[in-house]
């Protein structure tokens, strides 16, 4: 049966944040809407508002973490990318110290998503070799 | 009255450009300074041609007017205000003269904008890159901060200084602290009070010491200085400058950790690649560019094994020993941030985000409405309480020292890289409004890639004919850094000897072209302007240059990966990991 699901959220792309409504049926994004009553767009939107979802659903989403193992991509188990970053940023560490590492942060993420990567580098590695593309 | 500078509304943000519109019909004045002729310099009552690089003479002229003919606001210099006398005498040499010989604008019109930004009841300020993607960046903001200051223009309706964000996150990234030298909310890392609120939560001893900003980066990588680089959603060797220049770095790194949703150009260099959710596959919040915190909600789920990039930095915190990231939910990061700065975010709730349509900060508490306009009052962020005056000298390395001495806290700005014999034109770029960035998304977007397919370099019809150049042509831009070919598009909205490309094409990226030389306070590159080369090619030529890039950005690499993805989830199924 046909399910579909009328969902306010914001545009991922520039600055302005306009309100959306999402169409979505059956678990997949079909259409997207202006919210009418929202102060930044006021029931409009831009062409990328309107048809820049594709990628969600794009077949070529990677679905798996992946390991370059003799130049070639090998797709691995979370738990196996995990520890080989994971040892391999302790040994940096401890070799030429915390300033030898560098996370950036993003424009295109969450908030949640960016504080959880300035933390990461801050209180694990000891750094704050940390910043986001605003600069650039 | 809005003051439109070194932005493009209506192709970077088209529903901010439609606000200055609407404003604009409801009978709003309009100046547009761009070197180049927008849709929205076509609707302004004055449009100055401002040639690209050379903001700070014209508002230094534009201060100048206001100044000599009295029209600026002299009961808020006297109370609010430090460093008048200092701007004013530092602005003598800027008359409408010689502005005109600097950048060719003619005085009556100077004169008139100055007359008509003054006299508003409420003037505000729109600038975007235009204005902060220069070696003298900062210079050019403080110019305009002048400009408002001393008119009174700021804590009040319709008037104000806005800078324009670019990204649909890149305020909050800044909020949360995603620097290197400030933690959430904009505390300095270096007090030692700051660390030891955040010490406390974390229950860690942080380091003191501000990173490096991220234009340094590929040179410290080349120097042996940074050994580990974790990027999160970004495709950094087509939105940085100079693309040889980080593909060489990034080559060069001993450990290359990136978060995407694709395997795009800049993944393929990397050594352990994670599968994040995107925007519509977790719940989150944001802040637009007026500080308007939103929420994003969970549309869909995320494809295979693929995971928030909280979740991912709490694993490997785990991995390393630290379990101060176990989080379970967004909304619990969410509360963390609220308790360690609850003066900016304090009373903005997941609770009341799904309920209101956002909400500006500062929002220290639950019954708190939010700020929609800042220095509401004339309250400044500085020692004394009063807003603070900076004379800004351009380009003028004659005056360097006399300038300096005479007055101590001035700002000297220089232009990074000028078009010369070799390199006779001026090269800008830009986003054009149906792509973003370097189409890691939009790309994957059939009607977008319809309507623009391929790149086009924008030249004046003038020097076009001189070079044999017509619409369509193949052309070849280069530069000290790189070279790349296009079609070219013949218009009359770009002024002479000046051309202009986006970085939305791997095929043509602009970021082949640009330069690192950046601003010395904010390290933000100089992408606004670079000399350039501009020569007609054969289809021949051009497919020659493309097969090339196909060879750099390595296309197949993404193929091959996928295929792997897929027989893979058809070996294991389609298990989703917790």
């Amino acid at each position: 049966m046909q399910e579909t699901r009328r969902i306010p959220t914001v545009c991922p792309y520039c600055g302005a944040g306009c309100g959306l409504y999402v169409i979505v049926e059956n678990g997949r994004i079909v259409g997207v809407e202006p919210e009418p009553e929202h102060p930044v767009n006021e029931e409009e939107l831009c062409i990328k508002g309107y048809y820049g979802y594709h990628h969600v659903h794009d077949e070529n989403r990677l679905t798996s973490p992946l390991i370059k193992k003799d130049g070639k991509f090998v797709p691995v188990s979370w738990d196996e990318a995990l520890n080989y970053v994971a040892a391999r940023l302790t040994k940096i560490i401890r070799e030429h110290g915390p300033d030898a590492c560098y996370v950036t942060t993003s424009g295109r993420v969450t908030n949640e998503d960016n504080f959880a990567g300035m933390k990461f580098a801050r209180a694990v590695l000891g750094t704050n070799n940390v910043d986001v593309c605003a600069r650039v | 009255m809005l003051l439109i500078i070194g932005y493009n509304p209506t192709q970077g943000h088209p529903m901010v450009g439609r606000h200055i519109i609407k404003a604009r019909e409801r009978g709003a004045k309009l100046i547009v300074v761009d070197p180049r002729k927008t849709e929205i310099a076509d609707k302004a009552d004055i449009y100055l041609q401002v040639p690209v690089g050379y903001n700070i003479p014209l508002i230094n002229g534009i201060i100048h007017v206001i100044i000599q003919e009295n029209l600026y606001d002299r009961e808020f210099v006297q109370n609010h205000v430090e460093g008048f006398e200092d701007l004013a005498r530092s602005v003598e040499e800027y008359t409408p003269a010689c502005v005109e010989k600097l950048t060719g604008i003619p005085q009556k019109e100077l004169v008139e904008a100055a007359r008509l930004y003054a006299r508003a009841k409420a003037a505000a300020i729109f600038w975007g890159m235009g204005v902060t993607q220069f070696t003298c960046g900062t210079a050019n903001v403080v110019t305009l901060s002048n400009l408002a200051v001393i008119t009174g223009n700021l804590g009040r309706p319709g008037a104000g200084l806005c800078p324009v964000r670019g990204q649909n996150n890149v305020q909050g990234g800044c909020d949360v602290g995603g620097l290197p030298n400030v933690l959430t909310g904009y505390l300095p890392v270096a007090s030692e009070a700051n660390r030891a609120r955040f010490e406390k939560e974390w229950k860690v001893r942080l380091s003191p010491k501000p990173g490096l900003v991220k234009t340094k980066i590929p040179d410290a990588i080349l120097r042996g200085e940074i050994r580990a680089l974790e990027v999160m959603a970004e495709n950094t060797i087509l939105t940085d400058p100079d693309t040889n220049h980080m593909i060489h770095a990034l080559e060069n790194i001993e450990l290359f950790v990136i978060h995407e949703l694709f395997l795009t150009e800049t993944a393929r260099l990397a050594h352990v690649v994670f599968p994040a959710a995107c925007w519509a596959e977790e719940v989150g919040t944001q802040v637009n560019t007026e500080r308007r915190v939103q929420l994003l909600r969970k549309l869909v789920d995320p494809p295979g094994e693929a995971r928030p990039n909280w979740w991912i930095f709490g694993a490997l915190a785990r991995k390393m020993g630290y379990q101060g990231m176990n989080y379970s939910s967004s909304r619990e990061i969410w509360d963390e941030i609220r308790r360690l700065v609850p003066e900016m975010f304090g009373g903005i709730s997941y609770a009341r985000l799904e309920q209101e349509k956002g909400i500006q900060w500062p929002c220290p508490a639950e019954d708190h409405p939010g700020t929609p306009i800042l220095h509401v009052g004339a309250k400044f962020a500085t020692p004394s309480g009063k807003a603070v005056l900076r004379p800004v000298f351009f380009d003028s390395a004659r005056l360097r020292e006399e300038a300096l001495r005479e007055f101590p806290n001035a700002l000297l700005a220089t232009l990074g890289e000028l078009p010369d014999q070799e390199y006779p034109f001026s090269l800008i770029t830009v986003r054009r409004v149906y792509h973003y960035n370097a189409r890691a998304m939009t790309g994957r977007s059939w009607p977008l890639n319809v309507v623009a397919p391929h790149e086009l370099i924008e030249i004046n019809a003038g020097d076009a004919a001189e070079l044999g150049i017509q619409d369509g042509d193949m052309i070849k831009l280069s530069t000290r850094r790189g070279y790349v070919a296009a079609r070219a598009w013949v218009t009359e909205r770009v002024p002479r000897r000046t051309v202009i490309i986006s970085y939305h094409f791997w095929e043509a990226s602009g970021n082949e072209l640009t330069t690192t030389a950046s601003d010395p306070i904010t390290g933000t590159p100089q992408y606004k302007l670079a000399a350039v080369k501009v020569e007609k090619i054969s289809d021949q030529e051009a497919q020659a240059i493309r097969e090339e890039k196909r060879r750099k950005f390595k296309p197949e690499i993404e193929r091959e990966a996928v295929a792997a993805l897929k027989t893979k989830t058809k070996a294991t199924g389609t298990q989703r990991f917790d």
